[in-house]
């Protein structure tokens, strides 16, 4: 009795999530190919999949991609670089939290969509706009969880620190960064997140190339496979970049003694 | 020889918390501090290992105030307080940085060996029960060979058995360095099973109230009618100092009151 559910769940958890989707894909599919509808506005998987193997035969796929990539991964970058900052030195000094944290409270409140135009005003229709964008919606998620991290250390794993007589630098090295690690791992995921969310906004504003641009250009000729397609790309990219930074930060995470290693994880 | 003298501290909020507290206590001494709840004991241990700073008086080992964690201070803690990111080695060697890789892996080896945890060298500490991560924080704070070791309630989270299994452990391990031993307890048992002397406080603001020696010698069987007799001379004491009546001695002796809290 107690075998069999444990098989089930251990070959079976994955195969369900994909079930749902995998039913929809097909009933579609097999809708349009029975003429049941024309599937013009809601292109059929297998015309979607034609779409891509076009787009990347001719070499614009790549094109796309990477544009996106680029400007996915350099905004993560001083988003993150600016928030790790900002957040570790709102965390570790209370005169400094009470300097910037308001600030940045209030300046977080803003819908970072409402930037784009004073963006383009300020650093211009191309690229460094784009960036900026993307970089502002990482840079909250970090600051804010490498802030909550540092203040909410166990008082008791620091006094530990004391005792040992560790420096100012020794104690952050020794105490303060491993026990933010875990909290830190998740900002990043939840800023790379905001990254792609922000990088399809910042490529409505303007861009000749991208990811975003394919979904802007298939709306205004009419092409709703090439919508989709880039909708499906977006999906394996972030899904992508996310379990990558997933499967670097296991190694740093072996020790945690957490409900969801138990259970498998998500 | 460390040394208290008119140790106060009164905490921010107006709370009194130890007054004037003095003693001295001879290297190689093994003190116990008993007494009722609020009644400073854990003040003053924090600020015997330097990490609260009394409100007025001195703390001096060997002539040498004490305002900060000291590198001869070493203490226990209540809970294990292990780094969970650390093997349960690299846990112990945490206070040898300074030394280099091969001397504090001879050390550390030692150490777990002394514990009886060599097979758990590589473990991570979530992977340990109660009594065996209080057997490597033991190792920890003595692996830098301190000359005075605080333990504050340090078996009090731990069932009746790995109590006692880990006090006569600590005992063997105080044997091999002989530092000063510094013991905050609740345990009447666990105060005459270690101590040469136990200091019975009394709250309300925390001071000192009575010193009772024990001179039994080591090892210490518990179940001896002059074991029995030093337990029931700190209950006394213990009732004393919480302003209780004491009708005669037997009556203070039943089995709910070795434990104090």
């Amino acid at each position: 009795m107690s075998r069999a559910p444990s098989r089930l769940s251990r070959y079976a958890r994955p195969l369900l999530g994909l079930a749902l989707p995998l039913t929809l894909a097909l009933g579609w599919e097999l809708a349009v190919w029975l003429g049941w509808s024309n599937g013009r506005l809601v292109p059929p998987p297998s015309r979607v999949f034609a779409t891509i193997v076009e787009l990347a035969r001719s070499g614009e796929l790549t094109r796309h991609i990477a544009a996106t990539l680029y400007r996915v991964g350099l905004g993560f970058v001083l988003g993150v670089v600016a928030g790790t900052l900002l957040g570790a030195i709102a965390g570790y000094w209370s005169l400094a939290r009470r300097l910037l944290d308001p600030t940045i409270q209030a300046l977080r409140a803003i819908p970072s969509i409402a930037w784009v135009p004073l963006f383009i005003l300020w650093l211009g229709i191309f690229e460094t706009s784009k960036i900026a964008l993307i970089a502002v919606g990482v840079f909250f998620p970090v600051y804010l969880g490498v802030m909550g991290a540092i203040l909410s250390v166990d008082r008791k794993i620091v006094e530990v620190g004391r005792i040992f007589r560790l420096s100012g630098p020794a104690m952050i090295r020794r105490i303060l960064l491993p026990a933010v690690l875990p909290a830190y791992v998740v900002s990043l995921r939840v800023g790379l997140g905001l990254g792609w969310m922000f990088v399809v906004a910042a490529e409505f504003m303007g861009a000749s190339e991208g990811l975003g641009y394919l979904l802007i250009d298939g709306q205004q000729l009419g092409k709703p496979a090439q919508i989709v397609a880039a909708i499906v790309i977006f999906a394996i990219l972030g899904k992508l970049t996310d379990w990558l930074i997933e499967i670097a930060t296991v190694p740093l995470l072996r020790w945690q003694d957490a409900f969801g290693r138990e259970r498998g994880g998500a | 020889m460390l040394a208290l003298e008119r140790v106060s501290k009164t905490y921010p909020n107006g709370v009194e918390a130890l007054a004037r507290f003095s003693a001295a206590i001879k290297q190689g001494e093994i003190v116990a501090i008993i007494g009722g709840s609020g009644c400073g004991k854990s003040t003053l241990l924090r600020a015997i290992a330097g990490l609260d700073r009394a409100s007025s008086g001195t703390v001096t080992l060997d002539d040498e105030a004490i305002s900060s964690p000291h590198a001869k201070i070493g203490i226990i803690f209540q809970e294990p307080r292990l780094l969970p990111w650390l093997s349960v080695a690299d846990n112990i060697g945490f206070g040898l940085a300074d030394l280099p890789a091969a001397e504090r892996r001879g050390k550390v080896a030692r150490a777990l060996e002394r514990v009886g945890l060599a097979d758990k060298a590589d473990a991570w500490p979530r992977e340990l029960s109660g009594g065996q991560a209080q057997r490597v924080a033991i190792a920890r704070a003595l692996v830098p060979q301190p000359e005075v070791l605080l333990l504050d309630e340090p078996f009090s989270a731990l069932d009746a058995f790995t109590r006692r299994d880990l006090q006569d452990h600590l005992l063997d391990l105080w044997a091999d360095t002989r530092p000063t031993l510094i013991l905050v307890t609740h345990d009447v048992d666990e105060a005459v099973v270690l101590a040469d002397r136990v200091l019975v406080m009394r709250p309300r603001p925390g001071r000192l109230f009575d010193q009772i020696e024990i001179n039994l010698a080591r090892p210490r069987d518990r179940n001896s009618p002059l074991f029995d007799s030093f337990k029931r001379n700190v209950l006394t004491s213990l009732d004393r100092s919480l302003d209780r009546n004491v009708p005669d001695r037997d009556a203070t002796q039943g089995p709910g009151q070795a434990m104090w809290w």
